[in-house]
């Protein structure tokens, strides 16, 4: 229970302010079409710069949390989820806000991702201390296996292709490598002089996360795009609240699903919600309600998609590995100001791990309170018009790449990386395994040469690297990850073939 | 060759050939030590890399639309006043001299409101001032960050 003696610092003045300012804003950006929650994070993280470690972290949990659950008020009133994670909730949230229940949709999307994410939350500070016990007994070798983990897990899961999948990851670890080694003093692939210095996380993060999103609004041209957002007429709170506590199927078939998917690196929240909502539909009763605006369908998803995200955490705080592309974004966070996740991080930083994951869990209730009370107002800001998001995100990364290092050089990296990320996309390759590698490489490299000298000094290298249970273990584990996405891409590939064939016939 | 395929193609040879430079440094570039973790990328970069091309090469290739000519033309504009700013008027105009100028032409730009309208003008302006207004408060006078200043600021 060590957790509740750091529950003061987020009632501190600014920590208050800056965990409101987080939930208000999330919501607004998560309900807002073509801003990700993973891009929101990503250019918040420059704010964070010039906050203390705390706070910055409060601020970016904040807006993680509620960008997830935001996302449900345009699935529903506008049937354009905010996030992937909310795909599932738009199919009964909407039909339920065009019978003129959008008020009661909006309710249960908001109290069940409330519930979720409290779970959530409850898990990850359960779970993170005794995960980060079990870690303490890695040495260099397991801890380079675990952080290649990271990135084939993230790369096999994480695209629909696992070939570029992987070679993204490989790409974003090839990235990491350049500039100057620590240790020799080398220059390693400085093509131009802005590469001198490496590449700077946080302004690759912006260009990989947001120039992609905004290059996509530009390909959109000069479009009309009239959205109409439906009228919500009042529905009392209470009425809802009663209504959940009915719906504990749902309700916790979504919280499982979701805590359980959380766990897993690079699934991520879309997967949670799909799945959860698949599973409630089967276990129901009134199975053929689903889709046509059952509540139950908004429950399910909108309680897995929360449910997911403190368990996401839960990884990257003891591995560094994170559970989803915003926690890959998270990562970087922590790493700006100094804290390297890993199994002494609640020795060597409790109050700020322990205050960030008591800010969640504030977050959680405030993210309902304002999510009930604002929900329809944050869908009238969401109809922004695309060119005033494409202007204002391009200015936003523009001056947050150059604030964190003060230098022209880093936002040339950021522009470069994003065009070049958008060009990938379009070809299916992903930026969540690329980021991964960017993050994960250092931390890989690191390992790898102190393992390195370890191994010069016994049997060798390959002894040290590939012998021991542990070890033995985290490579299967590997390599399971690149076999199993491998296996699920040939499904699917026979799954698309025998349509065409017989369409053939 | 169809077009889907060389779409798939002209990248596949280019991350080839990305992972072939890559793979060529580690191994000829001093000191040694320096490079023996980008060896190891390196060997799975090319790996994959040759893989991707195979497969597109081959057709087999079908995850990824590729880039439409279409959006392409769309992009364009944006794209060269990003270039415009980034490369070169954020240092030489001045940082929010530069990116007021870049707002308010994106804006214009994609503004599905008519180009001959005084009011949609105004509007345009309107909003430009608004939006920097805030960036400049956040930035110059909340975080105190302080941005190349060029011929103006």
């Amino acid at each position: 229970m060590e957790f509740l003696s750091y529950f003061g610092g987020v009632f501190e003045p600014i920590a208050l302010m800056l965990l409101f300012a987080g939930t208000v804003g999330g919501l607004i950006l998560g309900a807002t079409p073509g801003l990700s929650p993973t891009m929101a994070v990503a250019l918040l993280i420059p704010f964070t710069f010039h906050l203390s470690p705390t706070q910055g972290l409060i601020l970016l949990g904040a807006a993680y949390t509620s960008t997830v659950a935001g996302g449900a008020v345009s699935a529903i009133l506008l049937k354009i989820p905010g996030a992937p994670a909310n795909i599932a909730t738009a199919l009964d949230g909407n039909e339920m806000a065009k019978r003129g229940e959008g008020a009661r949709a909006l309710h249960l999307s908001f109290l069940a991702s409330g519930v979720g994410g409290v779970i959530g939350v409850l898990l990850l500070i359960f779970l993170t201390p005794l995960l980060a016990q079990w870690a303490l007994k890695f040495g260099p070798s397991h801890l380079f296996w675990i952080a290649i983990l990271g990135v084939t897990v993230i790369g096999s899961l994480d695209s629909k292709s696992f070939v570029k999948g992987l070679l993204s990851g490989c790409i974003g670890l090839w990235l990491s490598t350049i500039g100057t080694d620590d240790i020799m003093g080398a220059d390693r692939f400085i093509f131009v002089d802005a590469l001198s210095g490496g590449i700077t996380i946080i302004p690759a993060l912006i260009g990989l996360f947001a120039i992609p999103q905004v290059l996509d609004m530009f390909a959109k041209g000069r479009v009309s795009a009239v959205i109409d957002t439906i009228d919500v007429p009042r529905y009392k709170v209470f009425d809802s609240v009663k209504e959940l506590t009915c719906s504990l199927r749902a309700l916790s078939i979504g919280t499982v699903i979701g805590s359980i998917i959380g766990l897993i690196p690079g699934v991520g929240g879309q997967i949670a919600g799909l799945v959860a909502y698949d599973q409630a539909r089967n276990f129901s009763p009134q199975k053929d309600k689903f889709g046509t605006g059952h509540p139950e369908g908004v429950i399910a998803a909108e309680s897995a998609n929360n449910a997911m995200v403190g368990p996401s955490l839960v990884p990257l705080l003891t591995l560094s590995i994170p559970g989803s592309p915003t926690a890959a974004v998270l990562l970087g966070g922590l790493l700006i100001h100094g804290i390297f996740p890993g199994s002494d991080i609640f020795d060597k930083h409790p109050e700020v791990v322990w205050t960030f994951i008591n800010s969640m869990l504030l977050g959680q209730i405030l993210m309902v309170i304002f999510g009930i009370y604002t929900a329809a107002w944050a869908a009238r800001i969401a109809k922004a018009p695309i060119p005033i998001l494409a202007a204002g995100v391009l200015v936003l990364a523009l001056f947050g790449s150059y604030s964190v290092g003060q230098s022209m050089g880093d936002v040339q990296i950021m522009l470069a990386l994003g065009i070049g990320m958008y060009i990938l996309e379009k070809f299916g390759f992903s930026a969540a395994p690329l980021v991964l590698g960017l993050i994960l490489g250092p931390i890989a490299g690191d390992y790898f040469n102190n393992g390195s000298m370890i191994a010069a000094a016994q049997d060798g290298p390959w002894v040290y690297f590939f012998t021991g249970p542990l070890n033995i273990i985290l490579i299967a584990m590997v390599v399971a990850s690149i076999a199993y996405s491998f296996w699920t891409n040939m499904l699917r590939a026979s799954f698309t073939k025998v349509p065409n064939s017989e369409a053939a016939k | 060759m169809t077009n889907s395929r060389l779409q798939h193609v002209i990248p596949g040879a280019l991350i080839l050939a990305i992972a072939l430079l890559v793979t060529y440094l580690s191994f000829t570039e001093e000191p040694a030590e320096a490079f023996l973790f980008p060896r190891i990328i390196s060997i799975a970069f090319v790996g994959l890399a040759v893989w991707n091309f195979i497969r597109a090469a081959g057709g087999m290739a079908k995850v990824g639309r590729g880039l439409a000519m279409n959006d392409a033309k769309n992009l364009m504009p944006g794209l060269i006043v990003m270039l415009i700013l980034v490369f070169w008027a954020a240092k030489a105009l001045g940082f929010y001299i530069s990116a007021t100028l870049a707002f308010f032409t994106v804006y214009s730009i994609y503004d599905p409101a008519p180009h001959s309208s005084t009011k949609d003008w105004i509007k345009r302006a309107v909003i430009t001032a608004a939006f920097m207004a805030a960036i400049y408060a956040l930035f110059a006078l909340l975080l105190k960050v302080q941005t190349p200043r060029g011929m103006f600021i």
